[in-house]
């Protein structure tokens, strides 16, 4: 079992650590040519040099460009009118038609990003190729931005969700061990054994927590050293913040675990509420969809989700090297949520029916 | 109270909803006393049990065990007595000196005590060879006699035994016998369910229940003279058929 409990989760760590990408790659690329001239011929180069651009098909008609996107063929196809490096010259603008499969509409989002900035940046280029010298006096005003993304300079999505993985693997594992445990002993009949001693209910609770707890830790050390080996995730911060966090927040799982555990009769009942729990838990945590953007009641429910709050904490602790003072907030909560939660599993542990 | 008295029972009874399934029983168990509580399947054996060893709230009545009221003070009980359950409750992954060193923690028993308790324990169970070995590997009968062992780690007052002979062969029956007349020997009170007439045979008294109440109590010797029965079997037979 110890094995199973420390591989499975790690191995998902570098699995889905690498595949979990918002990055839209490979997109594939059709147009049609309707002009076909230099200039014509130049942006689609353009589109052929990008990295994130599979050139595959130039499509003789539309007709046959939306059979192929039907078929999936294609992402994204480029309307080239015909006249179009001949009005460019004369009068100054043109109109190209895009058509984006929008099935994924985050992903056809970033296309369509993608798309623009190749065009506009071909129409930069063209307008002071095409400026003629008694056009000397109209200038080409831009406003340039130039952006400086903190905290992930190279904006490398493993970064941010290297530390995310880690958090979801770590609630996980812990959330369901403690939430079979106690149920489990319910039905093999040692719990009964154990009632007829005297043990106390919180000496019992606490022998209950501690391997687990000791697990989690063994998985959160062994996970940054994963994220640090092979993924080289900065860790800007403290580490023994990181660890006293780490303490706290397992505890609030436990705690949860075990309150399961002592509700259910039998390990499919604690199974059932346990993944209940655990995917409402990861997809309001924001580590995959922004908390901020979430409808005001769904931002309310995410102030009680344990993994919102480690979430956060890693991501400051890792990433912007975040001290005590700044994670104050999360873990006084995180702190609150432990107690509460464990108190409930100590009173929910019932010696007597 | 009675000093001789180790457990007292005073109109005890359980509702579940409307079903009564112990049924205002009266009963004393003296020190020492081997005590048969017998009964069919279902006549509320399991319930009454439960009550007395405080996993389980009377609803009402009164009961006195070990010197302490089932209702205030069921923790007190429990450092008092011992108790085998009818499905086996030791843990399979752990190995026997495990079990017997992680009972024998809970009831707080010093280290060395432990130590000298697993030693006695497992070379009177003859089980050196597979003192290390995980529980679960055992067969059933040095499991009951393992678990019977266990329930007396700390010493207590009395020991509960529910269907501990249950799908033993006879020859590990009659070891198990010989287990629980030397614990009896030694002082503590034996409070044990069966359904083996044989075994009511060997007790010093015996309680019959039927429907949740006890219907019949003395010695089995007396028993069989009011039914005016052979064995204890036919005792159960004419009680148990109404």
């Amino acid at each position: 079992m110890l094995p199973i409990i420390f591989v499975l989760p790690l191995l998902q760590l570098v699995i889905l650590s690498n595949a979990a990408t918002f990055e839209v790659k490979n997109i594939k690329f059709g147009y049609i040519d309707n002009d076909h001239t230099s200039t014509s011929r130049a942006l689609v180069e353009r589109f052929n040099a990008s990295t994130y651009f599979n050139v595959i098909t130039d499509f003789p008609s539309e007709a046959l460009a939306s059979s192929a996107m039907l078929k999936g063929e294609v992402d994204v196809v480029l309307e080239i009118p015909q006249y179009f490096e001949h009005d460019l010259q004369n009068e100054k603008h043109n109109r190209l038609g895009v058509t984006i499969n929008a099935i994924d509409g985050a992903a056809a989002g970033v296309m369509n990003v993608y798309v623009s900035q190749i065009i506009q940046r071909f129409n930069q280029h063209v307008k002071v190729d095409l400026l003629q010298p008694s056009d000397q006096q109209i200038q080409v005003s831009n406003i340039d931005t130039i952006p400086l993304f903190w905290y992930n300079e190279t904006l490398n999505y493993k970064t941010f969700m290297v530390p995310g993985i880690l958090v979801l693997l770590v609630t996980m594992i812990t959330l369901f061990l403690s939430g079979m445990n106690i149920v489990r002993e319910k039905e093999i009949g040692t719990l009964e054994q154990i009632n007829v001693t005297p043990i106390k209910k919180s000496q019992f609770i606490i022998g209950k927590l501690f391997p687990f707890w000791v697990i989690g830790m063994g998985l959160l050390t062994i996970g940054l050293i994963i994220a640090k080996l092979i993924f080289n995730v900065p860790m800007v911060g403290s580490l023994p913040l990181m660890y006293v966090y780490t303490s706290i927040y397992i505890l609030v799982v436990l705690g949860i675990g075990l309150f399961i555990s002592n509700f259910t009769e039998t390990q499919q009942q604690a199974m059932f509420i346990a993944w209940f729990f655990t995917v409402i838990f990861i997809l309001m945590s924001g580590l995959f969809t922004p908390i901020e953007s979430m409808p005001k009641w769904a931002q309310i429910i995410t102030e009680f989700n344990p993994i919102k709050y480690f979430v956060e904490v890693m991501r400051m602790v890792m990433l912007k090297g975040s001290g005590v003072t700044d994670i104050l907030p999360q873990l006084l909560k995180t702190l609150l949520y432990a107690l509460i939660m464990n108190g409930l599993a100590v009173w929910s542990y019932k010696k007597t029916t | 109270m009675n000093n001789n008295k180790v457990i007292q029972v005073e109109g005890l009874t359980k509702m579940f909803g409307d079903f009564t399934a112990v049924n205002a029983i009266t009963f004393d168990v003296e020190k020492g006393e081997i005590f048969g509580f017998l009964g069919a399947n279902g006549a509320g054996k399991t319930t009454a049990m439960k009550m007395l060893i405080g996993i389980s709230n009377p609803t009402s009545g009164n009961a006195n065990v070990a010197g302490f009221d089932v209702f205030t003070n069921a923790e007190d009980i429990k450092k008092n007595i011992g108790y085998m359950s009818q499905k086996f409750a030791l843990y399979d992954d752990l190995t026997v000196r495990e079990n017997i060193t992680f009972f024998g923690g809970i009831y707080g028993l010093s280290r060395k005590r432990i130590k000298e308790k697993s030693d006695a324990l497992i070379e009177e169970l003859g089980l050196q060879n597979v003192a290390n070995k995980l529980v679960g590997a055992l067969p059933l009968g040095w499991k009951q006699k393992l678990s019977f062992s266990v329930s007396l780690i700390h010493d207590p007052k009395i020991v509960f035994l529910d269907e501990p002979t249950g799908g033993v062969d006879p020859i590990t029956r009659r070891q198990f016998w010989e287990l629980i007349y030397k614990a009896a020997n030694q002082g503590t009170t034996v409070f044990v369910t069966t359904h083996y007439m044989d075994e009511a045979e060997y007790c010093d008294r015996v309680s019959i229940m039927v429907n949740g109440k006890i219907e019949a109590l003395d010695t089995p010797k007396k028993l069989k003279e009011q039914f005016k029965a052979e064995n204890m079997n036919d005792v159960f037979l004419k009680l148990a058929r109404g």
